[in-house]
């Protein structure tokens, strides 16, 4: 720690962004012919593609709820996605992260709209760069809502940290592991709620308050930039079709 | 009195979580109300008749209602009856009553016999609710397994849009194509004809409708479709 300078004296980070400017993103909705829904994000260098399944039959059958679907979430970091080569068994950290994103999803999903089924997210982690957890949760909500599954709303995240002594958003891998704090969010902007919250490393009562409002500022872009992508698809088509018209 | 805010125009796409309306108005399909807001379920658009908001979804799963004309195909044999794959999260049954008239006894006939696994039937929803899976029959008028045709997959949620208004969009492609359609509101659609060309211009009529669900003018854009390729076919004859 604190052998690198993170942020230069123009007070511009490792990789020349201001401390509140989000990665370069980019995202696609519907790649996927197979999955029900599917999407695929670029935040940076971290690369991550979505698949959801679902609303399906419950298989074993004794595991369907009679009030509500269950929802299940696989976040996976293929082999080829860090430097070093990762076994393709799933971690501790990825077992743990899969529960935490599928618990930022329960409170979004209508649920109970669909008894005794089961809808699966799957989160690939192509390339990792920092920050996979909450671009794979911007996705999933994505391939969410392009599966046609009734949501209260998406739910957008994005990292808040802390790299020498400032608050930075959206933190890449350097900063991440060389940084002081790295604070993943994700935000429920309709219902103005979070649901979920993590903490590596320390901040102070006053840097986490900041920090928090970083965050919801950050999700807010990326809340616009996700429901720009799910449009799209539908705008360009009567585009052109009204084209057509006039022709 | 103050004019409550309605915050979208009819036919606007709106995306999960966007606010819809605020106040006095009811949440209908694909909606929901928090703290006196409509917020949308999904992507679609957006639609209201008097106070109560809407959102004509763009895609989603098929969840049965009874009444429904499905398109299923069998996907196992079961003691007295069939389990029928309707597109949807639940099996349906088909149980030997609702199949035959007669009676039945299992020693004597085969289930096979009457409708194998892999066999396609156009049925309806008899039963359903949320603690059972749903029972379909195929003992009604032109329902019964399929002998012939192309089936092709439509969204469920755009079948009424296939359909038209009192069925104005699918009786005119069934007139130019002079093809047998049955749209099944699971998101099935079945197409019989004995002209090739024109199956294939009931098949395009259906992607396209797909496609442009959401856009206004369809129906004359499909009829300008099919009568433009009717024309160029006959030239080429």
């Amino acid at each position: 720690m604190g052998e690198r300078k993170l942020i230069d004296e123009n007070g511009l980070r490792v990789d020349g962004r201001r401390p509140d400017e989000l990665r370069p993103i980019k995202m696609e909705v519907g790649l996927l012919a197979n999955a029900d829904g599917s999407a695929y994000i670029e935040q940076g260098k971290s690369k991550i593609i979505v698949a959801v399944y679902g609303p399906k039959e419950v298989h074993p059958k004794h595991l369907g709820l009679t009030g509500r679907a269950i929802i299940r979430c696989r976040y996976h970091m293929a082999p080829f996605s860090t430097p070093e080569r990762k076994s393709p068994a799933p971690s501790r950290r990825e077992i743990e992260l899969s529960k935490i994103i599928r618990e930022a999803f329960e409170p979004v999903i209508f649920s109970e709209y669909y008894p005794r089924s089961m809808i699966d997210i799957f989160i690939e982690v192509l390339q990792s760069d920092g920050g996979t957890r909450c671009a794979g949760i911007t996705a999933a909500s994505l391939a969410l809502a392009d599966a046609g599954i009734p949501l209260r709303d998406l739910v957008a995240a994005c990292a808040v940290g802390k790299v020498d002594g400032q608050l930075v958003v959206d933190l890449n891998d350097v900063e991440d592991k060389e940084g002081e704090a790295d604070m993943p969010v994700a935000y429920i902007p309709a219902l103005n709620q979070i649901s979920l919250l993590q903490m590596d490393g320390q901040l102070t009562e006053e840097e986490f308050a900041k920090a928090l409002e970083m965050a919801k500022e950050a999700c807010m872009k990326i809340y616009q930039l996700q429901k720009q992508t799910l449009k799209q698809k539908y705008v360009e088509a009567k585009e052109a079709v009204e084209k057509g018209e006039e022709a | 009195m103050i004019a409550l805010p309605l915050l979208v125009e009819r036919r606007q796409l709106v995306t999960p979580g966007d606010l819809l309306a605020e106040g006095d108005f009811q949440p209908g399909d694909n909606t929901y109300k928090s703290n006196g807001k409509i917020i949308s379920q999904r992507l679609g658009l957006a639609e209201f008749k008097g106070k109560r908001v809407s959102v004509v979804a763009l895609k989603g799963p098929y969840v049965p209602r009874v009444g429904d004309l499905v398109i299923g195909r069998i996907i196992d044999i079961v003691l007295g009856g069939w389990l029928v794959d309707i597109n949807s999260p639940y099996t349906a049954n088909l149980s030997v009553s609702d199949v035959t008239g007669k009676p039945f006894s299992p020693e004597m006939v085969s289930l096979s016999r009457i409708l194998a696994i892999g066999d396609i039937v156009v049925a309806k929803v008899a039963a359903f609710d949320r603690t059972r899976d749903p029972a379909i029959t195929i003992r009604e008028r032109g329902l019964g397994r399929v002998e012939g045709g192309v089936i092709i997959d439509l969204t469920p949620t755009k079948v009424p849009r296939l359909i038209g208004r009192k069925g104005s969009m699918i009786n005119m492609i069934k007139q130019l194509t002079k093809c047998e359609i049955i749209a099944g509101q699971n998101g099935k659609v079945l197409i019989k004809g004995r002209n090739l060309k024109m199956v294939e211009l009931a098949i395009h009529s259906v992607r396209m409708i797909e496609e442009q669900a959401h856009t206004s003018g369809l129906t004359d854009r499909i009829r300008r479709f099919i009568e433009e390729e009717k024309e160029k076919a006959s030239r080429m004859i």
